[in-house]
């Protein structure tokens, strides 16, 4: 994708339209100090009303144009920090939005951002997609950019904008032009069919990985390669493989003599940690990717699995029933003792590092009942997210304000699993659409 | 109203049809040695394993221990193996539903090793004997229930290879 920096000939347009629109602009009485959301303050923050209107263009990129808004409408609506201002109050068309906005329409009905933008199909085939962000009430552009890539792609241009348009106003990365990769999931309790499937965050493009003739377990993807890890039972030998999405090629990872699981990759991409359970006993290891030597990093009688590093790579958060029971505990990532840090009533499991290193996002299993939450990594501050008969296996978006994990139903015959995302103030979630169930989740870094 | 109706009908169905499943999947945990009947699998088959040793044991919540009725449908299987020294076994473990998938795969594999480790000290060669962790993977019964969970938290002994006859 090539992604033009702003076109002067456009910046120069902007400039001088807002200039004359301030001759006649009535005095704006500002309902935030700036176009900003402060993600992690103190306070949650109140949805900020956004206008998206459809992207202009003419014949058949007129329909790409809507299309476009109403997957920037969706991220962000979806985000729980902005309210999408229904597009019928709209009183300027997308066209003469083209040469500039009028800011008191749109303060008219209560946008406080506005996103302008159009869509062309170039000479050679390709799209081009351009957007300004508008600051309705200071009656400025707070950013704006262009972008050509093939048609096909038009989504992630789209996921793209989004980000820009989050990032212009929270101050931090957005996370939408990231992937999933889950385990599909089909079939009867006692025979069920597993099988690597990717998608956009959104739940688009999606496409299977491997064809359900194996048990496939808990994917991760790589931070740095287009390679994911996972637990797969090839000839009913239970172990970690690497698996090359854009290739489909898949190797064994490592030569281990027992069941190997649990994989997670370190923040750097070179190494991956994981379980072996040997004759009943499960320890962590991490194997170098580069040299492909392991080393082990735990070793006592008790389980010791769901190894996930802290964004530094200097820490490991895991679970261990050393104690009696399944808790968290934190080590040096190079192994050796660990810090028990959960103490909430219950067991604890499955905890993941955020990218932000600031939480743990972890399963909690109390008086019959699952939930996921959050706590420092010195085990403060534990808030519940989320609760249910089963839900399990968080995984946190790139910029570490969102965990996506899944969810199972009771029963037998019509038993559902589902993904969900939930904010980390709890306030917002939603439910990820998927073809048949879902478990398993991992969110992607931003892509490339 | 008519649509409530329905659904409490349903979920009757549903328990009964529960009920019904666990008799027949429950086949294991007698703690007798069972005769074979006329009619029966014939000695040495991979049914008369399964049928009338017993091939599975069960275990209590989050734990790997043998209870003595394990132990029991233990020894009739190292007695069996005995008998028939060509038998090769797979054991699996498993676990319920309650439970992390990574942590249950551990446990599933302290399960498969409490069974391996007792076959092995009543004489089995531990070179018949491989083991497979499947966590909740592989439920036996389907339910959200104790009774069910009561059955999924296994250990199956699987003959792969060496039975006489079939």
């Amino acid at each position: 994708m090539i992604v033009d920096s702003r076109l002067p000939r456009l910046t120069a347009y902007a400039v001088g339209f807002v200039t004359l629109l301030l001759l006649y602009a009535v005095q704006a009485v500002p309902a935030r100090a700036e176009l900003r959301i402060d993600i992690f303050g103190p306070n949650p923050p109140e949805p900020m009303p956004i206008a998206i209107p459809a992207f202009s263009g003419s014949g058949a990129d007129q329909q790409r144009g809507q299309e476009i808004a109403s997957v920037i409408a969706a991220d962000l609506e979806r985000s729980g920090l902005f309210r999408v201002v229904d597009p019928n109050a709209y009183i300027q068309d997308p066209d003469s939005l083209l040469v500039g906005p009028r800011f008191a329409d749109w303060r008219l009905i209560n946008a406080e951002a506005l996103v302008s933008g159009s869509v062309q199909t170039q000479g050679d085939g390709r799209l081009r997609a351009e957007f300004r962000l508008w600051d309705v009430i200071a009656e400025t552009e707070a950013t704006g950019q262009a972008y050509q890539t093939e048609q096909e792609n038009w989504r992630r241009i789209a996921h793209i904008i989004a980000d820009q348009i989050y990032e212009r106003i929270t101050g931090e990365s957005g996370y939408f032009d990231t992937r999933i990769v889950y385990v599909s999931e089909s079939g009867p309790a006692t025979a069920r069919v597993k099988r690597l499937a990717i998608m956009d965050q959104d739940g688009a493009n999606h496409r299977y990985l491997t064809n359900g003739d194996t048990l496939v377990l808990t994917p991760r993807f790589s931070p740095t390669t287009q390679e994911i890890t996972f637990l797969a039972y090839y000839d009913d030998q239970p172990r970690v493989y690497l698996f090359n999405i854009d290739s489909g090629r898949r190797e064994l990872l490592g030569n281990f003599p027992s069941m190997t699981f649990s994989p997670r990759f370190s923040p750097d991409g070179n190494s991956v940690v994981m379980s072996q359970a040997q004759g009943g006993n499960t320890d962590i290891y991490v194997m170098d990717l580069r040299t492909r030597s392991a080393r082990r990093l735990t070793s006592n009688p008790g389980i010791d699995t769901a190894p996930s590093f802290s964004p530094d790579g200097n820490q490991i958060v895991f679970e261990s029933d050393r104690g009696g029971s399944q808790q968290i505990y934190v080590m040096g990532a190079g192994g050796g003792g660990g810090q028990r840090i959960s103490f909430g009533p219950g067991r604890y499991g499955s905890p993941v590092w955020s990218p932000r290193g600031d939480l743990i996002a972890f399963t909690r299993q109390h008086q019959g009942r699952f939930a996921i939450g959050v706590m420092r990594p010195d085990g403060t501050g534990e808030r519940i997210l989320a609760e249910a008969f089963h839900m399990e296996g968080p995984t946190w978006a790139p910029n570490g304000r969102m965990i996506m994990y899944f969810t199972e139903s009771s029963g037998g015959g019509g038993r559902s699993a589902r993904l969900q995302v939930v904010s980390i103030d709890g306030r917002t979630s939603w439910a990820v659409p998927t073809p048949l169930d879902g478990s398993d989740p991992a969110w992607s870094s931003l892509l490339p | 109203m008519t649509m409530k109706v329905f659904t409490l009908c349903a979920a009757v169905l549903l328990l009964v049809a529960c009920g019904s499943s666990e008799e027949t999947v429950s086949t294991g945990g007698g703690g007798t040695v069972a005769t074979p009947a006329p009619g029966g699998p014939r000695a040495g088959t991979v049914e008369d394993f399964q049928i009338n040793v017993g091939d599975r044991v069960f275990f209590a919540l989050d734990s790997s221990e043998l209870s003595p009725e394990a132990r029991s449908t233990l020894d009739r299987q190292a007695a069996w193996l005995a008998q028939y020294p060509q038998a090769q076994l797979r054991i699996e473990g498993h676990a319920d539903e309650r439970g992390t998938r990574e942590y249950n795969l551990a446990l599933g594999d302290r399960r498969a090793n409490a069974v391996r480790n007792y076959l092995v000290s009543q004489g089995v060669a531990s070179s018949r004997l491989e083991t497979i962790s499947y966590g909740k993977e592989r439920p036996a019964v389907v339910g959200s229930n104790e009774s069910a969970w009561a059955q999924n938290r296994r250990g199956v002994s699987v003959i792969t290879s060496g039975a006489p006859i079939n």
